[in-house]
Parts: C-alpha cells; structure tokens; sequence
C-alpha cells in the first residue's frame, strides 16, 4: 500500500466538496478528492460534465449552474480520483479505499468528508417490491443515462424533488398517472408560522402552486393530503393504495417513485466515532461539529448535506468556510473579508431552511410503521413490529435489534432502516431519539474484497 | 425481454452501444451507463432474490445506499450494479439468496 499524503483529501464530488477543493487551492494547499461515483457532480450535478442538451434542457436552471462549479474544479489543480470507494477514515486522517479492484491509502493533513444526501426511507407496505423506487433514483436515471419510465408513472409523498421531478417528466414527456401528495393541510399553517423566512419561502410556495396546476393542466391527477399509502403486488408493485379525503382510492401502477425528502449520510462520520444529535426539524442524525464542521479535536471536518441538509447553493459555501479553518489549521492566513462574505452568503441560503424543514416534514405515520407487517429492515427483512416485540423484551436501541434479529447486519449497515429503528423504539419506548441512539458504524462501511489487498 | 421495461433511453442521438449479457442473454444498451440503469432499461425486473425470504428485488436508490441492486458481475457475486460501468462482453448474473464463495476457487462450501 502507498502512503501518498496531501494538505486535504476531500470525500464526495458534490457542491461541498468541488467547492473546498477550489478554495483550498486558492490557498496553496495540495488537494486529492475522491468519489465512488464514475463521474463528478454528486447527485445534485450528476453527469454535469457530459450530459447533452437536451437532456440538459429538461434538467433545468438549478442543474445547469453545477456546470461552472465543475468546471472551475477541473482548472483548479486538485487531483481528482473517480471510482475510489473509501472504506475507512481513521481519526489520524489515514483514507482508505479501493479504487481498480486495489486497496489503497491516503494521507491527509486534513479530511473534508462531503458525501452529502441520501433519500429517506419510506417504510410502507410494499415498499420492497420491484417497480418501487425512490424518486431521486429515477432522477438519476435520468441525468446519467437519459432513461425515462415507459409506462405510466405514479409519484407519492412530499418534498421539493418530487414536484420538481413531476416536472422534468412532463417536460421530456414522460406521461405521469397520479402524484399523491402526503403534505398535510396542517403543514402549511406549521410553516407559515417561521416569520421573515416564510414571507420568502411563500414565494417557493407559490411555486409549487404553480407547478401543481401545471400537472392539474397536463391531466394529472393531483390526490393532496393522501394518507395511509400502501403498495401491493406479489413479485412486483401492480398498484398503489391510499386515502384521499376519507376514500379509498387505488391506482394500478407498475411504477411507483416514492420520496419524503433527503437525509444526511452519515455513514463515515459515524464510524469515526463522532458524536451525533438528533435534529428535531430535520427528523435526522447530524454530526456534532465546530462552526466551521471541525469534528472535536481531529483533522476531519464535514461539510454539506452529510452535515444538515442546507441544500446545494449552501452547501457550496460551506465547503468553502471548511477548507478557509483548514488552511489556518495548516498555518496559512486566510482573508478575513473572504471569510465575512463567505458567511453572509451562507445565512442567505439558508434563511429558508426552517420554512422547508416545516412545510415538508414527513409525517409520522409515514416514517414510523404501524403496520406491524411492514418490512423496515430490507437487507434482513425485520418488521416494525419484530422490533417492536423487541423492544417489549427489553432492547433499548438499534444496536439490540442486531442481537434480537439482525435487523441493521445487512449489506446496506443500517442506511435504509436506523432512520426507521431509532424512532421505531423512541416511540415504542417513550423516549426521546438522542436516548435511544443509533447503530455502531464500523470500517468497512463498504464491501471490500480479500482480493482487493492483493498487492 | 425489453418488452415491458420500466425504462428506456431515447435512441435519438444514435449513441455508442455496448452489449452484456444477462443470465446469458444478450442485452445491447448505451455506453457509459451503468449496470443497473442497463438491466431496467434492458427488461430486468428481479436483479435479486432477497436473503430471507427469497423474494424479489429490484434497485431502490441508484446511488450506492441500498444495495438492492446487487448481482455477479464477471464471477463476483454481491457487486453494486448502480456504481459499475458497462463493458462489452460483461457477464451479469442474477444473485440468488446470500452471495457465496465461488466453489471452483475455494473447494466445498462451510
């Protein structure tokens, strides 16, 4: 194994992490990113370098403006490794990862780990069945193979991807059965309540009115404030089932695209041991950190979605302010006015946050199964209800499930459920989710093969 | 088997194609795409059966969370097909069940 060493090595080619590379090397530092994807851009820009315009075209404005970022990245003089699937980050900043069926490894002065976003689970009925899929995953379809559903699609839950990808389908022509919205009415009133950011974020509002109709003025049926979603079929989804104002209504579908929002990935500042807490606006684990993303006392820092979702523009900016502390860490003095405006733009893109994080909460029944049949565990197939017969035999949290039924042991390591088990057995127990806690991540928090340390 | 695909690519722009197989029937789809875009484009419904029961499983995220869209790749079994690029002559294989060891490289199954 190499022992190559860097001033940074930066995890995650999003807009956090192109962003820290370009500021860092502003500052002199050597920087060597890496990213297990084949192409730069993260999910938000995917394919960004080499999609055409069309596809382009439909993708819309806030895709397009990953094109200069990326750009600005290429000329930046970072070393860029695609590929490179990072196994391990060790508190002394050693990276490991495999990239050309080789383990290989990383010195870094610094770590920026910046593997931003991932879609939250969606535990209802049928959720495992083939044709269901996230939202976000037919995006990526999408932008990195130009692939679009066949049949009619039908699109549920809530959240600013969903509307906008209603909206890309019908732009490439995709044609759309149904969108059943789960926002409740409630919400609205909820996030009307978040004063300065409210008055803005109704003008966001105002565009997903406006979206609404559009889809209203293409045919599709718009089902609001549906509820108790549930998908059937034996080996693959054939419809989906819900209530929309106290009816029942079912809609066959051999496609349904779910989405509730996106979460961050924590699985690598979990297996450094980092402290996490529960944030109770955004339903999700984040890692403990200093202003600038610092974990404790170690040279690793986080910036972006992998932090708190802040969304691209903010999360841009916040690589940037990771890689200004890391500079001075290093010795190196770094402009204040930079810094000052660095901070300002961050306030501005995230003035609007409270108001999503309000107005989009997933609700309750959608994120804690109380159909005892449904499958939260997907890699080991454990129900809510096993855990909840868990938890009345005395398991306190995640980690317990593992002993009681596998539940998290699966290849995933517990990405698509501890969301689901930590608030499964918060509530189970009457405790609070920073009580109950979350699985023990360890290296390696992705397959590695014996063959892979073959020299 | 392109049949009733959840998927298709638009065959505007003519581009480069590359064919894999699997289960050993050919599949010709666009370069550069990735296994699992390739597979749903390509007819494939069931990528795996899952580990308990036996069931059904087919890609749910597409960006290397889920790990429902693994297959044998090459001989591999157990491989992430949302992260691999297609290569012609790629042999894809259904993963039933568990992954195991190959028999041929490390004798009897424990």
């Amino acid at each position: 194994m190499s022992n190559a060493e860097a001033d940074l090595v930066i995890v995650g080619s999003g807009p956090a992490g192109m962003a820290a590379a370009c500021e860092a090397r502003i500052l002199g530092l050597s920087v060597v990113l890496l990213d297990e994807q084949a192409t730069i851009g993260g999910q938000i820009y995917r394919n960004i370098e080499s999609a055409p315009a069309d596809r382009v075209e439909i993708l819309g404005q806030d895709y397009l403006a990953g094109r200069s970022l990326a750009s600005d990245f290429r000329n930046c003089g970072a070393g860029y490794l695609g590929g490179a699937v990072v196994w391990n980050v060790s508190l002394d900043g050693t990276v490991d990862y495999v990239a050309d069926g080789r383990s290989q490894q990383l010195v870094g002065r610094n770590v920026l780990l910046a593997s931003g976003a991932m879609e939250r689970p969606f535990p209802i009925s049928g959720w495992t069945l083939p044709g269901v899929m996230g939202a976000g995953a037919a995006q990526i379809l999408l932008k990195g193979s130009g692939a679009l559903p066949t049949a009619p699609v039908v699109l549920a839950g809530c959240g600013p991807l969903l509307y906008l990808l209603a909206w890309q389908f019908l732009r490439a022509g995709a044609k759309i059965d149904a969108l059943v919205d789960t926002t409740a009415k409630s919400a609205y009133l909820r996030a009307a309540r978040h004063g300065a950011g409210a008055l803005r974020g109704w003008r966001d509002l105002m565009k997903g009115f406006k979206l609404l109709s559009t889809l209203r003025r293409h045919g599709v049926p718009v089902f609001s404030g549906s509820s108790a979603l549930a998908l059937e079929g034996e080996t693959r989804v054939n419809a989906i089932s819900f209530t929309h104002r106290g009816r029942s209504v079912r809609i066959p579908a051999s496609l349904v695209l779910l989405h509730q929002g996106v979460v961050p990935n924590t699985q690598l500042t979990w297996s450094t041991g980092a402290a996490h807490r529960w944030d109770k606006e955004q339903l999700c684990w984040c890692p403990e950190t200093d202003p600038w993303g610092r974990l404790g006392e170690t040279p690793i820092y986080v910036a972006g979605d992998s932090r708190g979702i802040v969304g691209a523009q903010a999360s841009a900016v916040q690589g940037r302010l990771a890689a200004l502390a890391m500079g001075e860490r290093l010795g190196i003095t770094t402009n204040v006015a930079r810094r000052a405006e660095l901070q300002s733009q961050l306030t501005r893109y995230t003035h609007l946050r409270p108001f999503l994080n309000a107005l989009y909460r997933p609700a309750d029944e959608n994120r804690i199964p109380q159909d005892a049949s449904v499958v939260v565990c997907r890699c080991e197939e454990v129900t809510a209800g096993q855990i909840r017969s868990y938890v009345e035999l005395g398991c306190l949290g995640p980690n317990q499930t593992k002993a009681f039924g596998r539940c998290g042991m699966g290849p995933c390591q517990g990405r698509l459920c501890g969301l689901t088990v930590t608030e499964t057995i918060a509530q189970a127990r009457g405790a609070a989710p920073d009580d109950v806690g979350y699985y023990r991540i360890r290296a390696p928090i992705k397959p590695v093969l014996l063959g892979d340390f073959v020299p | 088997m392109t049949t009733d695909a959840l998927f298709s690519i638009s065959q505007k722009s003519k581009p480069e194609t590359v064919t894999i197989t699997f289960d050993g029937k050919d599949l010709t789809v666009p370069a550069g795409i990735s296994v699992a875009a390739a597979l749903l484009v390509g007819g494939v419904h069931e990528f795996r059966s899952s580990v308990v029961g036996r069931v059904p499983r087919a890609p749910y995220c597409m960006m290397g969370v889920c790990f429902e869209c693994l297959v044998e790749i090459d001989g591999v079994p157990a491989r992430q097909s949302c992260l691999v690029p297609v290569k012609e002559g790629m042999a894809v294989r259904r993963q039933i069940g568990a992954a195991h060891l190959n028999e041929g490289s490390f004798g009897e199954e424990l």
